[in-house]
């Protein structure tokens, strides 16, 4: 079990907040894809905020869009129509460049499938977002080993993604996410490979490290196991946005 | 990030030795058969380096190099001694005869006649032996690399008994020449005595070896000499190319290395591309994550650049020490005498590697480009 009860420091400040209680606001978002000749419309026009301070689940089936409008909201997929602001900077005005780097200085992943590099080992792994915001090798290790201690997995530093159980391989991305302190942090399906125990523990631990006064977190999932755990959970059905509430609504 | 990029290169043994191996395997083609190729046609001048003191060859008109001559008259010493700029002349003959050994073998060799009073054309070295044996009568020099072909048994060729024109000829010495493109087995003698020994026709002077007095140049020498006796006069730099071009024109041997160095190539290309992509593909999801996480397309494109960077040194610094041993070790094979590589062979591979690494790098950092971050998520 994890003892984290608060972030390891103040995430980092943005430089324009136009609303101190809202990280993501999202206005008319459509995002079409091409299929053959045909678009198919994946979301219709999505108005949404994401309020720092609580862990908000991102919930629908299969193919309801949640993991298009999470990528349109954290900048790495463009939307068709539509505004995004994240702490108040309108994301896709930026240019690329600028873009990479606001997601670099303000927003932490958590991928379904870990995405851990292979052949360097969870110390490294969890630093590089450090190293790529130009931090040397070994202050960014260092500094990833002391998240790694927080998640209880510091003894597993020197280890190979291959060498780590699977929640361990978790912890390691938790703290990738982290490392940098991101005000921001998106994860996806993070349950979804763990049974129910370690699906709660691994929601208790992000619950710990990534939700603060001045960070939110989103989560897409389907796994109902988890939805008592949110503080807010946006239901997707079809593009559309058709619950928005503390709760889940009734008979889902 | 370049630590990382190297990390997962070399994290990934097997594409990475495949990479590996795809670089050096070409660079030893490419960098091993230029070296052949190229010591190979050089040997098309080997009579004009078995003769160091020569500035200037003398020949007749229709003489294109030192194995493809035709005989002048005797006077055409007397003439090119009389051209100003000429500080001395001395008549040199190649020609070629059959041996009969004492084992009773035929051979073909090459006859060469040098100087008696200077031996002037006689290789500036010998194996065994010494020069002044050559005013013993009936004696000859044996290139070093015609004994392993006229002795194959290891027999000691000091004191052995040729039959050249039903003349008598006792091998005194081993000269330590360039073998010719042929390898055919050569033996020196005094020119007197090699008049004696190749069939008689009418005029048997090949060439005269001329040098050159202070303050002239070869050519400006060489030039006096065509002017004012018709006969062809070439320094001694181009009459080597000379050799050299005549193989590259008449034979087989530049398409045939060409073939092998173009194989190289496109061996380096098919194992490095394949290799190289397989290595991408396996880690797209990685490269995806790196650029949802922030690291621009740019950082991306130096990693894979590091990657290919190292990939290419470590290759291509096998390939050349491959090589280098290679020859090393085949040098004591007579086939491989003298052989050295030029520099600018190494350079020739390193610029194939680097266009192969470019090529397959570009290919494959096309698709890690093309790669959404957002399909990191699917």
């Amino acid at each position: 079990m994890n003892t984290i009860a608060k972030p390891l420091s103040t995430p980092a400040k943005s430089t324009t907040v136009a609303d101190a209680q809202t990280a993501i606001c999202a206005r008319g978002i459509i995002r079409d894809f091409q299929a053959g000749q045909s678009k198919i419309r994946v979301l219709h026009g999505i108005d949404a905020d994401i309020r720092s301070g609580e862990m908000t689940y991102v919930v629908g089936e299969s193919g309801s869009g949640k993991t298009t409008l999470i990528s349109i909201m954290c900048g790495i997929l463009w939307p068709t129509e539509g505004e995004v602001k994240v702490f108040g900077t309108d994301i896709y005005s930026l240019s690329d460049t600028e873009l990479v780097n606001f997601r670099l200085e303000n927003i932490g992943f958590i991928f379904q499938q870990y995405n851990l590099i292979p052949s360097i080992d969870a110390a490294a792994n969890a630093a590089v977002p450090l190293i790529a915001k130009g931090m040397a090798l070994e202050p960014a290790r260092r500094r990833a080993k002391e998240l790694l201690d927080a998640l209880n997995i510091g003894d597993q530093a020197n280890k190979l993604p291959h060498q780590l159980s699977g929640g361990q391989q978790q912890r390691v991305a938790i703290a990738r996410a982290l490392v940098h302190e991101p005000r921001l942090v998106v994860c996806d399906e993070p349950t979804a490979a763990l049974d129910a125990r370690s699906g709660r523990r691994v929601m208790d631990l992000l619950r710990d490290v990534a939700v603060a006064e001045d960070r939110a977190c989103i989560i897409v999932t389907h796994d109902n196991r988890i939805f008592d755990l949110a503080d807010r959970i946006l239901v997707l059905e079809d593009g559309r946005i058709t619950h928005d509430g503390t709760d889940m609504p009734e008979g889902q | 990030m370049l630590w990382i990029a190297i990390r997962m290169l070399t994290g990934d043994k097997q594409k990475f030795y495949g990479l590996l191996f795809g670089i050096a395997f070409s660079t030893l083609l490419i960098t091993q058969q230029l070296t052949i190729f190229v010591n190979l046609i050089e040997r098309g001048a080997s009579g004009v380096y078995s003769a160091p003191e020569a500035e200037i060859w003398v020949m007749d008109p229709v003489s294109r190099t030192t194995e493809v001559n035709y005989a002048m008259p005797s006077t055409a010493l007397d003439e090119v001694r009389s051209v100003e700029g000429v500080e001395w002349a001395v008549p040199h003959l190649r020609a070629v005869a059959s041996v009969r050994t004492s084992d009773g073998d035929l051979e073909g060799v090459t006859i060469v006649g040098v100087d008696d009073a200077t031996l002037i054309g006689l290789p500036e070295r010998l194996v065994e032996g010494d020069k002044s044996v050559l005013s013993q009568p009936d004696t000859v020099l044996i290139d070093d690399v015609g004994v392993t072909n006229m002795f194959e048994n290891g027999e000691d060729p000091i004191g052995q008994r040729l039959e050249l024109n039903d003349q008598r000829a006792v091998i005194r010495g081993v000269a330590d020449s360039i073998p010719s493109f042929t390898a055919q087995v050569t033996l020196y003698t005094k020119y007197s005595r090699a008049l004696n020994y190749v069939p008689g026709t009418r005029n048997r002077m090949t060439f005269v070896l001329a040098g050159v007095s202070d303050g002239e140049t070869a050519q400006a020498v060489a030039d006096r000499i065509s002017a004012q006796t018709g006969l062809k006069a070439m320094p001694r730099e181009q009459l080597a190319r000379s050799g050299v071009d005549y193989i590259i024109e008449n034979t087989g041997i530049p398409l045939n290395f060409g073939i092998t160095v173009a194989l190289g190539f496109i061996v380096g290309v098919a194992i490095v591309g394949l290799t190289f992509s397989l290595f991408i593909r396996d880690n797209i999801k990685q490269f995806g994550a790196l650029k949802a996480i922030g690291v621009t397309n740019f950082k991306i494109a130096r990693m894979v650049v590091a990657q290919a960077t190292l990939v290419g040194a470590v290759g291509y610094s096998l390939g050349v020490v491959g090589t280098v041993l290679f020859i090393w070790g085949f040098s004591g094979v007579p086939t491989f005498k003298g052989f050295y590589i030029p520099w600018q062979i190494p350079f020739v591979s390193l610029v194939a590697v680097i266009v192969i690494l470019s090529l397959t790098g570009w290919i494959s950092l096309r698709s890690v480009m093309r790669t959404e971050p957002a399909s990191v998520f699917r």
